[in-house]
């Protein structure tokens, strides 16, 4: 398997997993010292440094997906991610930067389906032991006036 | 129409009720765009630091109005409504820039940074023919000109020219903490947007009902962010019309919570934080404040929430959604690892918030479920009903609610005879 089909074959994981709730193996996608943060378009245009989700390590983000699962009150709904646009550029460390544009679709319990979110992906993966896994994740969101709420991962 | 007999609208003299069609009638909605947003009130516009240097602006709504803020050559803050006074058209698309001059795309009408029409093409015509009328006056055809008062670096607009004084209308307590909020320069760490399908005013409600804070928002007690056994209050205005909801970290027992709470049969949590750094509060006002929700009639709410500052801003879009509008910032002097805890308690609020997220979802599943309902009332009695004090000691209330809805009810000709104020 090439490279890029090895990059798309994470996305695919990455998109599957939160889009089945499972954010147990959701996780094992990252590294320990993994972040995760979700930016709104109009900072990342002015470089204003605030997110709408800033997880500094792997733990915060277990954290944020332990009160996801348990405390937070959010609209029930289903997430489909759809993403394209793949492309791998090889850093001389042996990490790899993958981008890709994304969009997510949300379908509440009526069975209402809206486009809940569109952005890019601009992410460091590194290999470890064998298997690639996000050391970053960054995601710069189109849709930066979030519609109702972001609770699931994008 | 209920409108037309608009001392009939509320049921109670103290606000104890409040029927759910007002937050669903379209003829409510135009009447309010008139008689608050551009009533005898002054709105949050933007904050200074936005606009730092001449020519800096930004464009922002106030209700739905589109507006610039601007800060002119000679240093001084203006605002306009951002509508061409030619054909209606929006002059400023862009939501911030520096420019030296402000024009329409349509037909070119230039204008000055203090609203003034600075001029426009063709005026004198082509080969002495067509252009404007000889009796045309610039002068006469600027943007509509808005008041602006700033104070402690928050800017503040109003429609009206016999608007009180921003101070008084701010009242001492306002002023007193915008002054403890914004008493050194400020760094703007950037923006989050939410938009929320419900009523504006649920949301001006949400902020000033003090006790759901520890039910909806579990993370917030579990880890004693705010939970209703701290020390902890509210203080209004004389007129009721704004609100400070406080709490101190740190001064209730987690035994004494956890008791009161299972004995109320809340929630039970086992929630565990591995990077517990995310919940630690810097006193850095020094006055062992955690939480503060300010919430400033009629569009604006300033919070602090542990080292988590932000001023939010509602554009209104019709009766059935809003935008909320977070500028989070900290200090110019903040240490890097002070600005990197303000950046990671961000977590906390906007429309991903850990301790926030619920309220969008309280406040749309409200608007659904009183959609099309022209009989039935909301119940605001938690802290009891009768005259409305300023100041309580407690949180258990939802006090400034009826306190926000008595406001409002003067502004819109709603009050009923023998009304509390």
């Amino acid at each position: 398997m090439s490279i890029k089909e090895e990059m798309r074959d994470l996305l695919d994981e990455y998109a599957e997993y939160i889009d089945a709730e499972r954010y147990d193996d959701w996780l094992t996608l990252f590294t320990e010292d993994s972040v995760y943060q979700v930016i709104p378009r109009e900072n990342a245009d002015q470089n204003l440094p605030a997110s709408l989700i800033y997880c500094s390590s792997k733990n915060v983000l277990r954290d944020r997906i332990v009160s996801l699962v348990n405390a937070n009150e959010y609209n029930p709904h289903y997430d489909r991610h759809i993403i394209s646009g793949v492309r791998v550029t090889e850093e001389q460390n042996g990490a790899w930067h993958l981008a890709a544009n994304y969009a997510v679709f949300q379908t509440n319990v009526e069975g209402q389906s809206k486009l809940f979110s569109v952005g890019r992906y601009a992410d460091k993966v590194v290999r470890h032991d064998g298997r690639l896994l996000f050391r970053e994740k960054r995601v710069t969101v189109d849709t930066f006036s979030v519609p109702s709420m972001l609770a699931t991962p994008l | 129409m209920k409108l037309e007999h608009p001392k009939a609208v509320f049921p109670t003299q103290d606000y104890t009720r409040v029927p759910y069609w007002l937050y669903h009638d379209r003829d409510v909605y135009a009447l309010e765009q008139e008689r608050i947003f551009k009533g005898p009130t002054w709105c949050y516009a933007a904050l200074e630091a936005e606009i730092p240097n001449p020519g800096d602006f930004r464009t922002c709504y106030i209700g739905e109005t589109p507006v610039i803020v601007n800060r002119a050559q000679d240093g001084a803050v203006h605002a306009m409504v951002n509508r061409c006074a030619h054909r209606g058209a929006l002059v400023r698309r862009e939501t911030r820039g520096n420019a030296k001059e402000h024009i329409c795309v349509y037909h070119k009408w230039c204008y000055r940074l203090d609203g003034s029409l600075q001029g426009l093409p063709f005026r004198r015509g082509l080969k002495g023919q067509g252009g404007m009328s000889a009796e045309f006056k610039l002068e006469e055809h600027g943007l509509q000109q808005l008041q602006v008062q700033v104070y402690s670096g928050v800017i503040f607009v109003s429609f009206r020219a016999d608007v009180e004084p921003l101070e008084r209308y701010l009242g001492p307590v306002f002023t007193g903490h915008l002054k403890r909020l914004f008493g050194k320069p400020i760094r703007i760490l950037g923006y989050q947007r939410q938009r929320i399908h419900g009523n504006w005013k649920l949301y001006l409600e949400n902020t000033r009902d003090t006790y759901h804070g520890s039910l909806l928002h579990e993370f917030q007690s579990t880890f004693g962010l705010s939970r209703i056994t701290q020390t902890g209050g509210v203080t209004m205005d004389e007129r009721h019309r704004h609100n400070l909801t406080w709490s101190k970290q740190g001064t209730d027992a987690d035994a004494e919570f956890k008791a009161l709470y299972s004995d109320n049969k809340v929630h039970d949590s086992q929630l565990r934080l591995t990077a517990p750094g995310i919940v630690k509060f810097d006193n850095e006002w020094g006055d062992g404040i955690s939480l503060a929700i300010c919430s400033l009639f009629p569009n604006c709410t300033i919070h602090q929430i542990s080292n988590s500052l932000a001023a939010r801003q509602v554009r209104t879009f019709g009766p059935d959604e809003f935008e909320l509008v977070f500028t989070l910032f900290g200090y110019a002097d903040d240490s890097p690892e002070k600005h990197e805890h303000r950046l990671l308690q961000a977590n906390f609020v906007g429309p991903a918030g850990l301790v926030s997220m619920e309220d969008g979802e309280a406040i749309e599943i409200t608007h659904r479920a009183s959609a099309g309902e022209r009989q039935a009332c909301s119940v605001i009695e938690m802290g009891g009903g009768g005259p409305i004090p300023t100041k309580l000691e407690h949180r258990v209330n939802d006090t400034p609610c009826r306190g926000f809805w008595s406001y409002y009810a003067e502004l819109m000709g709603m009050e009923p005879a023998g009304a509390v104020r």
